[in-house]
């Protein structure tokens, strides 16, 4: 197993090719398993040492793995029978935003999830998940669709942000997003959507005025790249680590803002050391908040959703000021 | 004027920023270079008279502007920020609130009130570029949602001017949140058929031009105003060309279809009035 070991993960990597080379080059002598068996040991400390310590940098590093499960592995893993649906019918497709139906748990679904792709050419393909107008735009087609069939939206999160070029400007990207906040705060079927990646600023919002938001243990959602705050703040993109820091961009830290409502745990060593560990844990997540919401009517899931997010915000108001 | 033309003589590189202009009297025109007397821009309604460009103004001018006389009621005027992250680069965010309420007399980036124009009552919010760049954070997002609910509330037409660099870092993700809490206050609105008109004047950019302020039933521009979604550096960065003239002004955003109509300052008070009029018939 060759894992792209961030820099980080340094020892580990070390330790861990180690154990391959011993592995490869025992043969099964009983002294060499021994060894072999404590340095895993090692090496399973190492990474629980390192994963449960990582700052808002390093959670960064491993959101944007370039291994990390994607919403296409995700719809595999987690639903049967998916039917991707194509284009904005206004325009184009956009491909970094993939969208269809599913069946999750026995129920039909209408899932959408941005796509940052896997090999090169399918990163270019899908403009390496940053997504123009039409991409939001066929989010929109699909959130109506999901709502007029009453079937349940799920949302994978995992974007650096909307595309900043010309065709994008000229055709409305401000828009496009904004639209898609006031269709989703009204409407009527449940919405959940899970951060599995990166969370970059409005262009990872415009999918994701749902219900219930979820994260990944190592996902990051921010309001700009630690590089761009960083190049801003001090005129220098290399301070993203501090700037990362400032953000407060874990999963943890959303957490404690009230931002989103749950963490999901991830397998030790991050969510591409096990995609079907991090399916599973998600699909747990889902089935508890689906359930609960599925419950709800659909007057009672557009006011829960409004109030979610009417809630945000932090300022004083001195006591017994006139609508405050 | 003719003699201040020499002044600005050579187009060279910038030499701009250090052409002396005495203090108080005299303005140079951010766009034509021109240097005019600052009483007639004022007299003008911050317009300047050579080239017609309109020069960023105040929340406070611009309520001066459209507000009848007397009218405004200013709303929620004690909500204040927090430094609840305890951000700081070079300098704290407590810091750089504090020195922009002391610059502004604000205590955020926005005015909102309830004013009559024309005649017609309406709820008003306004942002205020000089306030830390009129970024959207709690503040922000709280008194538009506010103002949005008061609308609802009193079945008033909403009227929002848009002037922002987008949302606020120094308040995280909580900042990106505002995004969808004033979206979905005014998608409220709509629901009820309460109008909102929202106004893009220089700069609206990122998080406030994604959210609420391209939302308007009407969406009236500034001429030349600078209105987009992500910022012209940013995208000439990421596409590595230079960008085209004229790219992502009013005129720009008229031609790709983003907006109504552009309005210059004179006329603005009018076609407000003549919109709520349709609106509202002659109910007053
Ligand atoms: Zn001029």
């Amino acid at each position: 197993m060759a894992y792209n070991f961030l820099e980080f993960e340094k020892p580990l990597a070390e330790l861990e090719n180690r154990i391959e080379d011993l592995r490869l080059a025992a043969g099964g002598q009983v002294d060499a398993e021994d060894e072999i068996k404590k340095l895993s040991k090692k090496a399973d400390e190492l990474r629980e040492k390192i994963f449960s310590g990582l700052n808002a940098w390093q959670k960064t590093q491993v959101a944007r793995h370039q291994d990390r499960p994607n919403t296409e592995d995700y719809i595999g893993l987690l639903t049967q029978g998916f039917t991707e649906m194509h284009g904005d019918r206004l325009f184009a497709e956009d491909p970094a935003i993939m969208g269809g139906m599913a069946w999750f748990n026995g129920f039909p679904v209408v899932i959408i999830g941005h796509n940052k792709g896997r090999t090169t050419k399918d990163r270019l393909k899908r403009n390496f998940g940053w997504p123009h107008p039409e991409g939001y735009r066929k989010a929109l087609r699909l959130m109506k669709f999901a709502e007029k069939f009453d079937r349940p939206i799920i949302t994978f999160i995992d974007t650096a942000g909307a595309y900043p070029g010309i065709g994008a400007e000229e055709r409305g990207q401000s828009e496009a997003i904004a639209r898609n906040l006031l269709v989703m705060s009204g409407l009527k079927v449940p919405v959940v959507a899970v951060v599995i990646g990166e969370g970059g600023s409005g262009g990872a919002l415009a999918i994701g005025v749902a219900n219930r938001v979820l994260m990944l243990e190592h996902a990051i959602y921010s309001v700009i790249s630690p590089e761009g705050c960083a190049s801003i703040l001090w005129k220098d993109g290399s301070k993203a680590p501090d700037a990362a820091e400032l953000l407060k961009l874990t999963a943890q830290d959303s957490l404690k803002l009230g931002i989103i409502d749950e963490v999901i745990k991830e397998p030790l060593g991050g969510a591409h050391r096990n995609y079907e560990l991090a399916a599973k844990n998600i699909e747990k997540a889902l089935k508890k908040h689906l359930s609960e919401l599925i419950a709800m009517s659909p007057d009672e899931l557009v006011a829960d959703r409004y109030e979610k997010f009417r809630a945000i915000g932090s300022f004083t108001t001195p006591p017994g000021a006139k609508n405050a | 004027m003719a003699w201040f033309k020499k002044v600005k003589a050579p187009k060279a590189q910038q030499p701009e920023k250090k052409v002396k202009i005495p203090e108080g009297l005299w303005v140079k025109c951010d766009n034509c270079k021109e240097i005019v007397y600052k009483k007639e821009i004022d007299k003008n309604l911050k317009v300047c008279p050579k080239c017609d460009y309109h020069f960023r103004i105040t929340a406070r001018e611009r309520l001066d502007l459209i507000a009848d006389e007397g009218s405004l009621v200013e709303l929620f005027p004690d909500i204040a920020p927090r430094d609840f992250l305890e951000f700081k680069d070079t300098v704290r965010y407590r810091d750089k609130l504090k020195s922009s309420q002391e610059a502004t007399g604000l205590k955020d980036a926005i005015i909102a009130g309830e004013a009559r124009i024309g005649g017609y009552p309406v709820t008003v919010a306004v942002l205020d570029f000089g306030f830390m760049g009129g970024s959207m954070g709690s503040v922000v997002g709280e008194k538009i949602a506010l103002a949005a609910e008061n609308s609802l509330e009193k079945d008033m037409p909403f009227i929002t001017f848009s002037s922002s660099g987008g949302a606020r870092m120094q308040e995280g993700l909580v900042s990106l949140m505002q995004m969808a809490k004033t979206s979905s206050a005014v998608a409220r609105l709509g629901a009820k058929g309460i109008p909102f008109i929202s106004v893009l004047t220089d700069p609206t950019f990122g998080g406030v031009s994604a959210s609420f302020s391209s939302l308007g039933d009407i969406i009236i521009a500034e001429p030349r105003s600078l209105i987009g979604f992500a910022g012209p550096r940013v995208i000439e960065q990421t596409i590595k060309k230079q960008l085209p003239e004229g790219f992502q002004r009013a005129e720009f955003q008229l031609e790709h279809g983003q907006v109504d109509m552009i309005i210059d300052r004179k006329h603005m008070k009018e076609t407000l009035v003549n919109t709520l009029a349709f609106f509202r018939g002659n109910a007053k």
